[in-house]
């Protein structure tokens, strides 16, 4: 899977940085990044999880 | 919808009703007042992806309002008179706008909680002119003056409190909001109440006196005095309520029946003593998720101990909080400052840290909010920031 922000409607508010940090990280300049475009499989739950609950519903996944 | 989703998610694949008195398919509210109100996003925009996946397999029941219930055998009445019943039920009835005394049916007066209400809100403020009187300085009266400036409409906000805001924030921290909105053009009238509201003869609202004396002339009032949980519909249904739909920590009413969202109250073993309902966006759908999961493990239903969390957009200002705060606990300042409008506020309570706000700094608050679970003291807090 990859995964994929619209930055058009990202407003950093970080909820992903909280379920699952070793993708997402809102770093100090207030950006979100994402340090795994490619996350291990068993990370799923937890992306999904971040999908559900972005407040803007700015992240994707798309399956490869 | 959340609670649907979840329900699916965990393998229930029986029937799905999703019963709700608006016509509209689940929407996000958080925009209504913010770039819906301001014009930039029409209402397809504002449509909640879950809603349509195809997974979720759902019978929707729209526009058509639940009129009573009876816990005992989990039936819901309709207002067309239909009865369902069913194995489980999750109540996410939400809340109702609190309304100003005295000025029912007088047009201009709006409160903002559907896209309805939006709507004629919009329709109002982009084609009338004067000013927009804002009774009510917390989140929703404080975001829909922030969008009526931006629409370049004379905004008065009224509160009865010193700053705003300070009901949930504090003095300290509702005062950087007050010469926030201050330095935005918005007409601040605080410590002082609404003592009446006058029509114009025409059954349309035309001036608005306050407590301090002075008068308003104004045809668009918002009112955001808080809300109450939508339960009129539950008298003698067999549940208890008290300010909400009384829940136990997992989230359970009674048998089959559990609550979510604004509607419910429960014990959260976060913090102590603490029962009570929250009117947070991302808390609606945790806790939707939690009480399916709860439904479908019976007996062995897990508690719902949360950090509650929430954000607020007023101009180019984000802030966010996580934790259960209140107005009389510690604050401090640990980065930035609050003259540049950039910062983070820890929130202590008897040596606990129990809330972390940032304004424009959203990275600690995310960060901090599993260590509030973890019961660091206020110290240890410090100490990260040191």
């Amino acid at each position: 899977m990859k995964v994929v922000v619209d930055y058009d409607l990202c407003e950093s508010n970080a909820i992903c940085m909280g379920i699952e940090p070793t993708v997402f990280e809102v770093r100090d300049d207030d950006f979100l990044y994402i340090l795994d475009e490619h996350p291990d499989e068993s990370k799923r739950a937890n992306i999904e999880e971040a999908v559900r609950r972005c407040p803007k519903q700015a992240i994707s996944i798309i399956e490869e | 919808m959340a609670a649907a989703g979840a329900l699916r998610r965990h393998g229930f694949d029986g029937r799905l009703s999703i019963i709700g008195d608006e016509p509209h398919r689940p929407y996000d509210r958080p925009p209504l007042i913010k770039q819906f109100l301001a014009g930039e996003w029409d209402a397809d925009r504002l449509a909640l992806p879950g809603a349509d996946a195809p997974d979720l397999d759902a019978d929707w029941r729209l526009g058509v309002a639940a009129t009573g219930f009876d816990a005992a055998t989990r039936t819901v009445r309709l207002a067309d008179g239909e009865e369902l019943t069913s194995d489980g039920v999750v109540l996410t009835c939400g809340a109702t706008p609190r309304s100003l005394p005295g000025t029912q049916g007088l047009a201009g007066i709006h409160t903002i909680r559907t896209l309805d209400d939006a709507t004629a809100l919009r329709d109002e403020v982009t084609r009338t002119t004067g000013p927009v009187v804002v009774v009510g300085a917390g989140f929703v009266g404080a975001e829909v003056a922030a969008t009526c400036r931006t629409l370049g409409r004379d905004v008065v906000l009224v509160e009865p409190l010193a700053v705003p805001l300070a009901r949930v924030l504090g003095l300290e921290i509702g005062a950087v909001f007050a010469d926030l909105h201050r330095d935005h053009g918005v007409d601040l009238r605080l410590g002082t109440g609404v003592e009446r509201v006058a029509g114009d003869g025409n059954g349309r609202v035309a001036r608005v006196q306050l407590a301090d004396g002075t008068a308003i002339d104004s045809a668009t009032v918002v009112v955001g005095i808080g809300v109450r949980p939508s339960t009129d519909w539950l008298a003698g249904s067999g549940l208890t309520i008290d300010d909400g739909i009384v829940c136990d920590a997992s989230c359970t009413a009674a048998p089959g029946v559990v609550a979510a969202g604004d509607v419910a109250r429960w014990p959260n073993q976060v913090f102590d003593d603490d029962v009570g309902r929250i009117e947070h966006w991302d808390h609606a759908f945790a806790q939707a998720e939690h009480a399916a999961e709860s439904l479908l493990a019976g007996d062995a239903a897990e508690p719902f101990a949360t950090v509650p969390w929430f954000w607020s957009d007023q101009y180019d200002r984000k802030i966010q909080l996580a934790g259960r705060v209140r107005p009389d606990d510690d604050v401090v300042v640990v980065d930035g400052s609050l003259a540049e409008r950039r910062f983070v506020a820890l929130y202590g309570r008897a040596g606990r840290l129990v809330g972390v706000l940032g304004m424009n700094r959203p990275r600690h608050v995310v960060q901090l909010r599993p260590r509030i679970a973890e019961r660091i003291t206020l110290d240890e807090a410090l100490a990260l920031f040191a």
